[in-house]
């Protein structure tokens, strides 16, 4: 390993061990922070803000790769000019929006005329590829765990779905539903989260260790 | 002496999470363990071959999972398995994409890849190779799945944090009849991937990938720690179940 590559990872692991302890032992008996509380609170305070200008570096990261796109005349370039052209222009409404009130209207509108329908219509087409994957989902895995998971979701959706001029249906809305909901589905999901947990805390110990360095440092 | 308490029974679980993880990888680093058989990663295995076999691109997608937060741990465990990914398919004649929706986590995809393409056939690195694709959900998605479609692409992994928006991910892979395993520490992402990924993972086999793709001993004796922790829970509710009901607790 390299002299950056080891100074790298002890800074990594240092900050690691003194952000965890003053997770763990950050307040007072009087509720006030300790001094490894504000430790960790500034370390956590440059973390944010290093995040917040790595967002302006990533949108130059996104900026050169469609600028690459269109160059290159990859395919979709068209869309990389239109990312283009719309990201400079709701930028440049952004900077005069304390300035100008018209600017901000427009900026506004831009977001809840363009941006929210975009978003919504992907909801809307993600309700379609679910209902279709389901169907799909038979035919890849064709097991016990795939007939119990559309059955569990069919039962679930019927029980819940106001019927026309039925309303609740009688026994599956106020019995299987609530039952499957309440006491099979939160302990399956109590189970994984759990699960999920501990997978959690060894990711953050193999990091500790520096067996794992999602930095520059192998 | 209450108030630390807490603090104290957490960092006596981390102690000795730690001293079970390093000593149990000493021990086991000449008889390597054997875990269960989990599909999805031996079908991993066989599409890397392919993908260096055929020319084709790895793609790799760590989700949008914020840095300074507890969702970073399944980022972290996706960017693992993208520098192993990546030193696997460095004989391969392109090197593999990676992108996210959080920018600190584009920044380290890059330079993940640029440390793997020290070592690889091709010898050079693209910076473009890690990209942030967009910053919600959708723009994310959005994002995502034109590199999906157009960038000669034979196998997906998109493994981090994902909401819903995972099912026009993995329904972009399937139209390009492609490899696609797919993880997620979300529950409600987790049953999404579970209807529409051709390889999904679920739970906690998603922090697995590094001991299943040889990442090093650390990472096996981490899942056994994992096991050992969980036959722990499951003994500590069963004996609270059990003084609950006989009215001791």
């Amino acid at each position: 390993m390299k002299i950056k590559g080891v100074f790298s990872t002890a800074i990594a692991i240092a900050v690691g061990l003194l952000v965890l302890v003053g997770y763990l032992f950050g307040y007072k008996a009087d509720g006030s922070l300790s001094l490894l509380g504000k430790l960790q609170s500034s370390l956590l305070y440059i973390a944010v803000a290093l995040a917040g200008f790595a967002v302006l570096v990533g949108i130059g990261n996104l900026l050169l790769v469609h600028m690459n796109k269109i160059r290159h005349k990859q395919k979709g370039a068209a869309y990389s000019f239109i990312l283009i052209v719309a990201l400079v222009t709701t930028l440049l409404l952004g900077l005069l929006a304390p300035y100008q009130p018209k600017a901000a209207s427009i900026f506004n509108d831009s977001f809840n005329v363009v941006q929210l329908p975009v978003e919504a219509s992907l909801m809307a087409l993600l309700a379609i590829t679910l209902t279709y994957a389901s169907i799909r989902l038979l035919r890849r895995h064709l097991n016990l765990l795939s007939v119990i998971f559309l059955i569990t979701a069919l039962l679930i959706l019927l029980g819940t779905a106001p019927w026309p001029f039925l309303g609740d249906v009688p026994f599956l809305s106020n019995i299987i539903r609530p039952f499957v909901a309440q006491i099979p589905a939160t302990a399956g999901a109590r189970g994984i989260l759990l699960g999920v947990a501990l997978g959690t805390l060894t990711t953050g110990l193999r990091i500790l260790f520096g067996a794992d360095r999602p930095y520059r440092g192998k | 002496m209450t108030d630390i308490l807490p603090g104290l029974l957490g960092f006596s679980v981390i102690f000795i999470s730690a001293i079970l993880m390093l000593g149990l990888s000493w021990l086991r680093r000449k008889s390597p363990p054997v875990f269960r058989d989990i599909p999805a990663y031996t079908r991993l295995r066989r599409a890397i071959g392919r993908v260096v076999e055929d020319g084709t691109r790895l793609h790799v997608s760590l989700g949008r999972g914020v840095l300074t937060t507890s969702q970073s741990a399944s980022a972290l465990a996706g960017l693992t398995l993208l520098r192993r990914l990546a030193e696997l398919t460095s004989a391969g004649d392109q090197p593999p994409i990676a992108t996210s929706g959080d920018a600190a986590l584009t920044f380290l995809s890059q330079d993940v890849l640029q440390t793997a393409s020290q070592t690889s056939a091709q010898g050079t690195y693209d910076p473009t190779a890690g990209r942030l694709t967009g910053l919600t959900p959708f723009s994310y998605a959005a994002g995502v799945m034109p590199a999906i479609r157009d960038e000669n692409i034979s196998a997906n992994v998109l493994m981090g944090n994902f909401g819903v928006e995972a099912a026009l991910l993995t329904d972009a892979a399937e139209r390009e009849n492609t490899f696609t395993l797919a993880a997620s520490d979300n529950l409600t992402a987790q049953a999404v991937i579970y209807a529409s990924a051709q390889e999904p993972l679920i739970g906690e086999e998603l922090y697995a990938a590094g001991a299943y793709m040889d990442a090093g001993p650390l990472h096996a004796s981490s899942l056994i720690v994992q096991d050992i922790l969980r036959w722990l829970i499951i003994i500590v509710i069963l004996v609270g179940s059990l003084l609950k009901l006989t009215g001791f607790l």
